[in-house]
């Protein structure tokens, strides 16, 4: 892409991106004492990441099969306590493997 | 180094680790959409964020305007000023002013919830928690971008699932141990479900969504049980 149509883009897009994060961390200087306030931002890196796995994660791959098994991969090994990596590769391997079987039905 | 420091880069590795297979598959999709191997590390490197890169690439490979892209990013972006408000209620004294201007930059869905996850959170451990996840998102761009033709479609259909086996791993052990969490997040999965396959509803974009699905679930759960998380842990 010329550096003349893509400088605009770039400028514009981390821009934004930036704005929104920075903005309200320098905004909010005092600690939050209202407790439902409390709670409710508590709640939120649960429910955001949640949101944003279900149900894009069966979309993730080329067939919702595949993705199923990524997904109950890392569901089980989460409930195990493995760490994060252990988690993500376990789920590629779901899918991995899966599609592989597929391969041959 | 300094301990704070240092425990936050060793938190990181695991996040980088994530990013960097991630990154790949945004690589490979800046490319097709028309930019450079260089263009697409620095899309990655002063954005950090993946949905909102899939959509911005996807803009600016059908050459929408500038306004469009604005929009975009600000719908799909927004949840993180929720998570800016969240992570300022655990910041210590020092973490202020300029500092908040240059690290707020790192706020992301994982770096945020690893920080979290402390009682209070430093400058510096915050800066070492997302100094090799800058590093991790923007090599695997990289190298997605040189490397990502010659990869068979099942490397990267099994990479395309990486980044939610992290969000996974943060949610489950956490709602297995807090009842409250998981009812939370039952609700929020509900409605996400809800919103996707509904005629009529499901024309809202992603980034809307999410938004929507994680106000009205942590609202819910605010109402429903107050807070207390912090007193268990």
């Amino acid at each position: 892409m010329k550096i003349s149509v893509f400088l605009p883009y770039l400028l514009v897009m981390a821009g934004v991106t930036y704005a929104i994060r920075v903005i309200p961390f320098l905004l909010m200087r005092k600690k939050i004492s209202n407790k439902y306030i409390i709670a409710f931002l508590e709640y939120i890196p649960y429910t955001v990441l949640t949101a944003m796995t279900i149900p894009a994660i069966f979309y993730a791959t080329s067939s919702p099969v595949s993705a199923a098994a990524g997904f109950f991969a890392a569901v089980i090994t989460a409930y195990k306590g493995k760490s994060l990596v252990v988690v993500a590769v376990c789920a590629c391997l779901g899918v991995g493997i899966c599609e592989g079987i597929m391969m041959f039905i | 180094m300094t301990n704070k420091l240092k425990a936050g880069v060793m938190d990181g590795i695991p996040i980088a680790l994530g990013y960097f297979s991630v990154s790949f598959a945004l690589g490979i999709m800046a490319v097709e959409g028309g930019c450079t191997p260089w263009q697409a590390a620095l899309i990655s490197l002063l954005n950090l964020t993946s949905a909102g890169q899939f959509a911005g690439i996807t803009v600016m490979a059908e050459m929408g305007s500038l306004a469009e892209l604005a929009i975009t990013q600000l719908v799909i972006n927004l949840r993180y000023s929720l998570m800016a408000i969240s992570l300022s209620q655990k910041t210590d004294a020092r973490f202020k002013g300029i500092w908040r201007a240059i690290l707020g930059y790192g706020i992301t869905d994982e770096i945020f919830a690893v920080a979290y996850g402390n009682e209070t959170v430093s400058r510096s451990y915050f800066a070492g928690l997302m100094s090799l996840p800058v590093a991790g998102w923007t090599l695997g761009t990289f190298l997605g971008a040189v490397l990502g033709n010659v990869m068979p479609e099942f490397v990267t259909n099994m990479l395309g699932v990486a980044l939610y086996g992290m969000f996974i791993a943060i949610v489950v052990p956490k709602a297995k141990t807090d009842k409250r969490v998981l009812t939370v997040v039952c609700v929020a999965a509900a409605i996400s479900l809800i919103m996707k396959y509904t005629p009529g509803l499901s024309g809202v974009s992603t980034g809307f969504a999410v938004i929507i699905c994680a106000v009205i679930a942590s609202a819910a759960g605010a109402i429903m049980f107050g807070s207390g998380l912090e007193d268990e842990n």
